[in-house]
């Protein structure tokens, strides 16, 4: 069974895997696109965070089925060197430590600036809040989406 | 210090490395040596050198690139940031002008592990002397080619230059000539002086802040060797229990499953008995593969394990008898006999899981005559090792990568997952990754002991400690690692405990081991996490008792300033300067505002402690009501001598304290049928965005050489929380004093 769906602007199309995969594999195992993390596979901590017609999403449960006919964006597809306005607003913070959340973290915060170009604390609380961070990078985190909300303006 | 130069690199063959630098033509390179201990002295390795005295080296090469070429591990903690910063600055180059080179695993050079809170204290001073070294043989070289002193020319941006009008040279150009100077001695090259420093001090971002921000840096997980497979193993939940049967039929009915068969680990560093591995084409597959696999365990003995039997070892531990002495001084036991007033107070901590972001994971290939691997470790020489061993190979035929890794807190030091992970690889023959799913993670860790905590004291009518006494039980991280009828080696890991930095006529420490096969090692800040919880949280009842102010209770206790040593120390530890720990409590306190009234069910707790040869002091400030608790401010003073990267620093405080409230606030790791009962973090909660207090960082300007700071804001954390919990409800009718970790909602009832 083939499966079709837009992946960073480009179209995929898989013809040999298991309709019941997860977005994640496919992208990691498959497609060896990397960047977006494994961490729970029960969607508890946002490691897997990917964009599905813009929202962010959890990509570790959601089965390759389901993501047919899908616009999906990770983090390899917000920019080609990092100019993205948020990875930017990362950069200049200091955000990642051992970085590894960080992907997810990324995502969650373009998608949440998407609907909300200048966030209050209440809003990243809300949109952030399921993503993990074992570095504890949250107080910076919060500044970058804020700086990034400045730098839309 | 040894020190070493080639201006041949091809007589150095043997490091494959060095090969590489020869394609620019000749290279200017020093050797030198990074101790394996923080605190070790380099003067003194000068003088008795190790067998292998190379561990590190300086590259300069034609084309102007400096490279540092070390084999420490990234694993979050900023030092492939510091360490260049250190190099930089003798040479007088910008600091992102140095890249840093993974240096390939040697069994017979390295001995470096990353771990402690010891990168930049170890290698502090030598940086500093191969950067000087490689200077002055620089401006050898530029002055000998316009024969003129060396003292006539300078150092500058990558330059040496001379004269006015000012001639210069590039270092790149200067290396071919430099290499055929010797080397000068280490002990005498000459430090810039700390006042002319432009890099050391001042924050610096992160150098792979990009890589992390993009998705394109390679953590080990993201290893991907030609015709990879990846693979779960089946372990049994009881700890050290063992297959009984087996029957592969439906995991390798699953699509995408290649291979299933059973692997055995052993050896002391391993945490299981091995189990059974499913490898297929992809993670999922595997995962599935494992799902469907049949699989009958023989639990053993430790099935009838559980935290509820380990609290009763605990209480009856406490009440039978008294344990080991560790340290006693002057009459405890008498002055508590015969004291009228007196405080008593038990203490208890859990089990702890590290909990890295990235589960654990290891790629190794092996073949007949040599293997590879892609090892996300703390200990890249010991997972050499292992490798070797399964593979029946020198550890010289094992080329290891050390990866960046997505966390480490001391579980990244273990080699149990590469000895799995070398099993399936030996028996497949082709490139695996053992992927460790979340589940595994948390139910396979090495924990932070769990213990309990008696402490009685003495507050006489002039407000001085009359008496100190501290009974601890716990499962220690050392009888884990003893061999068997020796893990009982009389204090466990208790001798940070025991430096009780309160002076008093009466101290007396005791201590017995408690029994448990959960495996046991090192998590972020080891044993400090308890001893801090336990001595601050007993200051600051005895504070409360004789009714003064915790701050100035503390102070007064602490007394004049002097060196204290460390007790039961190793021999290289620095001895604790109460100076500065009292340094570090005022610091938190007046940033703090200590002292201001806050509302009714608000309040403030302070705590202190020295590890990692470092002081670092927390307030937390409160606000308290029934199965509620915000913190509305975390302020922390640090004292980790001369400061690298401030900007790092921070990092790291703020991360520890995080870290430090995970496990304050949420789960216990708990034992139920000799197995771990969380398993994601659906029960082992961690602190989120919603939760993370605001943290200030206050760093203490000092002269003093750099010491850790990785781990040591992690002991003060719990403390000033319960500390600050008690202050917010001490005019309450019911005010709570929490002993127990982690603080549940039900004890803010």
């Amino acid at each position: 069974m083939a499966i079709t769906f837009t992946l960073n602007g480009k179209s995929q199309t898989l013809t040999d895997v298991s309709p019941d995969m997860p977005l994640l594999w496919v992208l990691r195992d498959v497609l060896n696109m990397t960047g977006t993390k494994f961490g729970c596979g029960i969607m508890q901590c946002g490691a897997c965070t990917v964009h599905i017609n813009g929202e962010a999403s959890r990509s570790c449960m959601l089965p390759i089925a389901n993501v047919a006919g899908k616009k999906v964006t990770t983090i390899e597809g917000l920019s080609a060197d990092g100019s993205h306005p948020v990875q930017k607003a990362w950069i200049e913070e200091d955000v990642p430590q051992c970085g590894y959340c960080q992907s997810g973290q990324i995502m969650s915060a373009v998608a949440l600036l998407a609907k909300k170009p200048k966030p209050t604390d209440a809003d990243i609380d809300d949109a952030m809040s399921g993503n993990i961070c074992r570095c504890g990078t949250y107080q910076r985190i919060r500044k970058a989406i804020h700086r990034a909300a400045g730098v839309k303006a | 210090m040894a020190t070493h130069l080639s201006l041949e690199p091809q007589t150095l063959d043997r490091r494959a490395f060095l090969k590489t630098s020869a394609a620019g033509g000749a290279a200017l390179l020093i050797g030198f040596h990074l101790p394996a201990h923080a605190s070790s002295d380099p003067a003194q390795a000068q003088e008795k050198p190790p067998i292998n005295p190379l561990n590190a080296w300086v590259r300069i090469t034609p084309d102007n690139r400096v490279t540092l070429i070390l084999a420490k591990s990234e694993m979050g903690q900023g030092i492939m940031t510091a360490l260049p910063m250190i190099l930089a600055e003798e040479l007088y180059l910008d600091w992102n002008k140095v890249s840093i080179e993974q240096a390939p695993t040697d069994p017979k050079i390295y001995d470096l592990g990353t771990g402690g809170s010891g990168s930049v204290a170890g290698s502090w001073l030598p940086l500093r002397q191969a950067g000087a070294a490689a200077r002055e043989m620089l401006i050898a070289a530029a002055a000998k080619k316009w024969e003129v002193g060396a003292d006539t020319c300078k150092a500058l941006n990558g330059y040496v230059v001379h004269g006015h009008p000012e001639r210069s040279y590039s270092y790149g150009e200067l290396v071919a000539d430099a290499a055929l100077l010797p080397i000068p001695n280490f002990k005498e090259v000459p430090l810039k002086n700390s006042r002319d420093f432009t890099i050391l001090g001042h924050d610096t971002h992160r150098v792979d802040a990009a890589s992390k921000a993009t998705g394109t840096a390679k953590f080990g997980i993201d290893s991907r060797p030609a015709g990879l497979l990846y693979a779960v193993v089946a372990r049994c939940p009881v700890f050290y229990g063992k297959v009984a049967f087996f029957d592969a039929a439906k995991a390798k009915a699953v699509p995408g499953v290649r291979d299933v068969f059973q692997i055995e680990t052993s050896g002391r560093g391993a945490s299981t008995t091995g189990g059974v591995a499913v490898l297929a084409d992809s993670s999922w597959a595997a995962i599935q593969g494992r799902k469907a696999l049949e699989v009958k365990w023989e639990e053993g003995a430790a099935a009838k394990e559980s935290s509820e039997e380990l609290r009763n070892q605990f209480v009856a531990n406490a009440a039978a008898k008294p344990g080991s002495v560790i340290r006693n001084e002057g009459d405890a036991e008498a002055a508590l006999a015969a004291a009228t007033k007196k405080v008593e107070a038990v203490y208890e901590l859990p089990f702890a899981a590290h909990v890295c972001m990235e589960p654990m994971n290891c790629t190794v290939h092996i073949q007949s005559d040599r293997a590879e691997a892609w090892v996300p470790t703390q200990a890249p020489q010991w997972a050499q090792g292992v490798i070797a061993e399964a593979a029946k190979l020198p550890p010289e035929k094992v080329t290891l990568h050390t990866t960046l890794m997505g966390g480490g807190f001391g579980r990244r030091y273990q080699a149990d997952f590469v000895m799995e992970a070398a099993q399936v690889a030996k028996k497949s023959g082709k490139p695996v990754m053992v992927l460790w799913t979340r589940e595994d993670d948390m139910q396979h860790d090495f924990y932070r002991p769990a213990s309990y905590h008696k402490c009685q004291g003495i507050v006489d009518a002039d407000g001085n400690l009359a008496a100190w006494k501290h009974f601890q039980t716990s499962t220690s991280i050392a009888a884990k690692w003893s061999p068997k009828g020796e893990e009982d080696n009389g204090q466990g890991e208790f001798g940070t405990g025991a430096t009780v930095p309160y002076n008093s006529p009466n101290i007396r420490i005791e201590y017995t081991l408690a029994h448990s096969s959960a495996p046991r090692a090192w998590w972020r800040s080891v044993e400090h996490s308890s001893s801090g919880f336990v001595v601050e949280s007993f200051v600051d009842e005895l504070a409360a008792a004789a009714g003064q102010d915790p701050l100035a209770f503390r102070l007064k206790l602490i007394g004049e300033s002097r060196k204290m040593p460390q007790f039961g120390g190793e021999p290289d530890s620095l001895p604790l300067d109460t100076a500065r720990l009292k340094g570090v409590l005022q610091l938190a306190a007046d940033k703090a505002a200590w002292g201001k009234p806050l509302p009714d069910g608000e309040g403030r707790g302070i705590a202190g402690f020295y590890s990692f040869h470092s002081y670092v002091a927390a307030v937390a400030e409160v606000s308290v009501r029934p199965r509620d608790l915000k913190i509305k401010r975390l302020v922390c003073a640090v004292d980790c001598g001369r400061v690298v990267n401030p900007n790092g620093v921070r990092a790291q405080v703020e991360s520890a304290a995080i870290y430090a409230l995970t496990a304050t606030l949420k789960d216990a790791i708990t034992v139920e049928g000799g197995r771990i009962v969380q398993s994601n973090f659906n029960d082992y909660h961690m602190l989120r965005m919603n939760e993370a207090p605001p943290i200030e960082v206050y760093l203490v300007e000092s002269e003093e050489k750099p010491t850790g700071i990785g781990e040591p804001t992690v002991p003060v954390i719990a403390p000033a929380l319960c500390n600050a919990i008690f202050n917010a409800t001490r005019k309450s009718k019911k005010e709570l004093r929490l002993r127990r970790l982690p603080v549940r909602a039900e004890d803010l009832a």
